[in-house]
């Protein structure tokens, strides 16, 4: 059941709806990124969760380090005058 | 439009549509039995989808045969309260499951029958038939893409896993000989559009294997002369022991509801 040593870790992105962004789903394991894409057809999205999906090999993605959260993200928190409340956003548009 | 006129015409139907369905059925038996053994569970969750497409598309058929039959017989009688000397599945779907190499090749080689056989029967005169496959013919093709994606794998692999996938391919090979081996039935049925001719199927098989053999660096066996008749319930000694799993329960609970 552990899969075969040289596949690699992949990460899934699902589009539900034409519209929407893709979002991180889950990961799993593949021997290449044609298999991943399959793998994630087969994973998931057996209940018509999506429309489009991606894949990318977990070791490509650059994350940022939990110790440098606080150099990184507490520099925003007191600059409410980055945030858009100026502006009356209208009722009717749903996915802004 | 409807292909059936006369009470012949339907016995007729009913039974070629009991061929498509019991394929499917004992082909998605053989299939889950990879869950929790697959190489991965990645694997085991392929398996099991192709299992139940194929369970989907045995439900469709066996309901239409019921009508066709007009005994009110039902999906769960066909599978369930059938002798094997009922069975009419190709012979290939009831043969053992072997290693994962195995599989892969006894599922390549139905997938690409099943694929050309479905995409003509979206032609069929019988409306009804036409429809079955038109839903199943979508699921045919992702089956296919598994199933030879993992056939090249394989071939084009290691040592070991090319020996094992061209000893699974010289020892099925013979099995599929039946399915263009048409008989009287399937001769009346295509004269009347009902069902493609035997001999465009082969031929679509054929062209659609042969670029998958070339990368998967295998070599096509050749024909031999004997042929193994499932669709006329002369099955191996292996179907019997499929059927005994798959029907033990109804038989122990009769009309046992999920």
């Amino acid at each position: 059941m552990t899969p075969p040593q040289d596949w690699a870790l992949y990460e899934v992105f699902v589009r539900a709806k034409r519209g929407l962004d893709h979002k991180h789903v889950g990961s799993l394991h593949a021997a290449d990124a044609a298999m991943a894409l399959e793998h994630a057809r087969d994973l998931y999205t057996r209940r018509q969760e999506g429309v489009s999906l991606w894949v990318v090999k977990s070791a490509d993605i650059v994350a940022s380090a939990a110790e440098d959260a606080a150099a990184f993200f507490d520099p925003a928190e007191d600059k409410i005058y980055r945030h858009p409340t100026f502006y009356d956003i209208p009722k009717d548009v749903e996915t802004l | 439009m409807n292909a059936v006129t006369t009470p012949a015409a339907a016995r007729e139907l009913t039974t070629y549509v009991l061929r498509l369905a019991d394929t499917s059925l004992v082909l998605a038996q053989r299939l889950s039995a990879w869950i929790g053994h697959g190489p991965a569970i990645e694997e085991d969750l392929g398996c099991a989808n192709i299992s139940l497409d194929l369970l989907g598309q045995a439900r469709l058929l066996y309901a239409y045969a019921g009508e066709l039959e007009g005994t009110g017989r039902t999906e769960d009688d066909f599978a369930y309260l059938r002798e094997e000397c009922d069975f009419l599945n190709a012979t290939m779907a009831e043969l053992p499951n072997g290693d994962f190499g195995q599989t892969i090749v006894r599922q390549c080689l139905l997938d690409l029958w099943r694929l050309e056989l479905f995409e003509k029967l979206t032609q069929s005169t019988d409306t009804r038939l036409a429809q079955i496959a038109a839903k199943a013919v979508k699921e045919i093709r992702y089956h296919s893409r598994y199933s030879s994606g993992w056939l090249v794998r394989l071939g084009d692999g290691t040592d070991e896993s090319h020996q094992r996938v061209a000893t699974a391919l010289v020892t099925l090979w013979p099995y599929v000989a039946e399915w263009f081996a048409a008989d009287a039935l399937e001769q009346a049925l295509a004269e009347r559009g009902v069902v493609p001719s035997v001999a465009a199927v082969q031929a679509g098989f054929e062209a659609r294997l042969a670029p998958i053999l070339r990368e998967a660096t295998l070599t096509r066996p050749s024909n031999v002369d004997y042929r193994w008749f499932g669709k006329r319930a002369q099955h191996s000694e292996h179907l019997s022991h499929l059927l005994a799993e798959l029907q033990s329960l109804h038989r122990a609970h009769p009309g046992a509801q999920w």
